[in-house]
């Protein structure tokens, strides 16, 4: 516990000693206000909630996470430094552990910054602010499993190019896997495949706690994805360590 | 338990490439084993197995009666290990990067203050303490990776080309320190340069094809070849293996 808080402070803080914090933030707040304000006619709407942030939320995260997890692993490869972190006393599952948990408290500094959104519709009207507080709830894990993903994928090469690209792709499939575009077109093929297609997706799960619904099921549904991944992580960097 | 370190059969083949094969030994308290070979000869492998990097394809590696497979954590938190290149995080300056391996290893407060100072001190580095470790010279970046294996003074050091890029000075000092702690240590360097063998090993093992073709004492395995250099018995060593 004690060594994965250790990897974790020395990830976190490594974000801030390059411009990657600042690009990242910067970035992810310009995208979400220009996404939310203009695509997602916020105004226009006249209601007091924030329904369209929290729709464009996983598409933007979707495109953002994968860049905070590519050099995870594969920058640790090519400087070198894995084999420093895998000869110190800690085992493997604290450096995925304490590596993951960075990123994620970064998203989670990201999401907070957020908070002149909530302030707006506060001060515009009359919003039900437990509502928004299960959206950023819902916001907050998905980040955590397209981190687990990306944490996983980077654990599997060197470059950090094929390391960022596989990730949107494969966090991309478990966005729309439960979209009618892709359901409808197993379920005439194959109709298991559909079902188990909109079971495993993250979309739908997401949009329901954004309305607030927030069931046990869907926990239980977030935390075995995270845990999957960081388990297929460890797997593959053990694996592969000295690659 | 007179011998720290402890390699029995250890192989690691590589698809068909065999680069360590069937290699066993053991170092005790007070001795300075040192591995030569011609590049490629399996001495880095022998080091990363020892250290838990590599896992062996047969065999097994033990520090201070702990296998290193087996019981990993136990047997790195008695080892010191400078891995080849001696990799270390760049952004970070050299004061924060040696509190990280020292807080891995359970280290803290001002405990933890101390063996940073005394490891800097060490190893020269008091002038550069605070500075990035991307901004120091190559001499500068091996220290800090020397700085990091005996920072918390440990029964076994493994140093792989501890001196190497390192100026005539600097050699020096480093052969001074290793000297000044072989006494109370087992400690495995390898190295390219002959005359260090002479300067600071009790043993040398001449290491090609994967296989130990010399171990003996730097004198004795002098006498090998009718000119009494080292060189020479290397040359003639290795060359036969390799024709």
């Amino acid at each position: 516990m004690r060594a994965t808080f250790v990897i974790s402070r020395r990830e976190f803080a490594s974000y801030f000693a390059t411009p990657v914090a600042v690009v990242f933030i910067v970035i992810f707040l310009a995208l979400q206000g220009a996404l939310t304000f203009n695509l997602g006619n916020f105004f226009d709407r006249n209601q007091a909630d924030l329904v369209p942030f929290f729709n464009f939320l996983p598409w933007v995260l979707l495109l953002l996470v994968p860049a905070l997890t590519m050099r995870l692993w594969a920058e640790e490869r090519r400087l070198g430094t894995i084999e420093l972190l895998l000869t110190l006393p800690i085992t493997q599952t604290q450096a995925v552990v304490g590596k993951f948990l960075a990123a994620w408290a970064f998203c989670l500094l990201a999401l907070l910054l957020t908070f002149p959104f909530v302030i707006t519709v506060n001060y515009l009207g009359h919003p039900d602010n437990a509502v928004i507080a299960c959206g950023y709830l819902a916001g907050f894990l998905v980040a955590g499993c397209f981190l687990a993903i990306g944490g996983a994928i980077s654990a599997s090469t060197k470059n950090q190019v094929i390391a960022f690209v596989l990730a949107v792709a494969v966090c991309f499939v478990f966005t729309i896997a439960s979209t009618p575009l892709v359901t409808d077109f197993l379920s005439q093929s194959a109709p298991l495949l559909a079902t188990i297609a909109r079971r495993i997706a993250v979309a739908e799960r997401y949009a329901a706690m954004t309305r607030g619904v927030i069931g046990l099921r869907d926990l239980i549904y977030f935390a075995s994805f995270i845990f999957f991944f960081l388990f297929v992580n460890t797997v593959v960097v053990d694996h592969r360590r000295a690659d | 338990m007179s011998a720290l370190i402890e390699i029995k059969g250890l192989t690691k083949r590589f698809g068909r490439f065999t680069a360590v094969d069937d290699i066993s030994f053991s170092v005790a308290r007070g001795e300075v084993l040192g591995f030569l070979g011609p590049n490629g000869a399996g001495k880095s492998t022998t080091m990363r197995m020892l250290a838990g990097f590599i896992t062996p394809t047969a065999g097994s590696a033990a520090i201070c009666g702990h296998d290193v497979a087996e019981d990993g954590v136990a047997a790195r938190r008695q080892l010191g290990y400078l891995p080849e290149g001696a990799p270390t995080y760049p952004d970070m300056a050299v004061r924060d990067f040696l509190a990280f391996t020292g807080r891995i290893r359970g280290f803290s407060g001002g405990e933890l203050a101390d063996r940073v100072d005394h490891a800097i001190s060490l190893t020269t580095l008091q002038g550069v303490r605070l500075q990035p470790i991307e901004t120091l010279s190559k001499g500068f970046k091996r220290r800090v990776g020397l700085a990091q294996a005996l920072l918390h003074d440990p029964d076994v050091l493994v140093l792989d080309e501890p001196t190497d890029g390192l100026d005539p000075n600097q050699k020096h000092e480093v052969r001074l320190l290793i000297q000044q702690m072989a006494a109370r240590k087992a400690i495995i360097i390898s190295t390219h340069i002959l005359e260090e063998v002479d300067a600071v090993c009790s043993r040398a093992m001449i290491i090609t094809g994967g296989r130990v073709v010399a171990d003996a004492t730097p004198a004795e395995l002098s006498l090998l070849h009718p000119s009494h250099k080292l060189d020479d018995v290397f040359r003639q060593l290795t060359m036969k293996k390799a024709a």
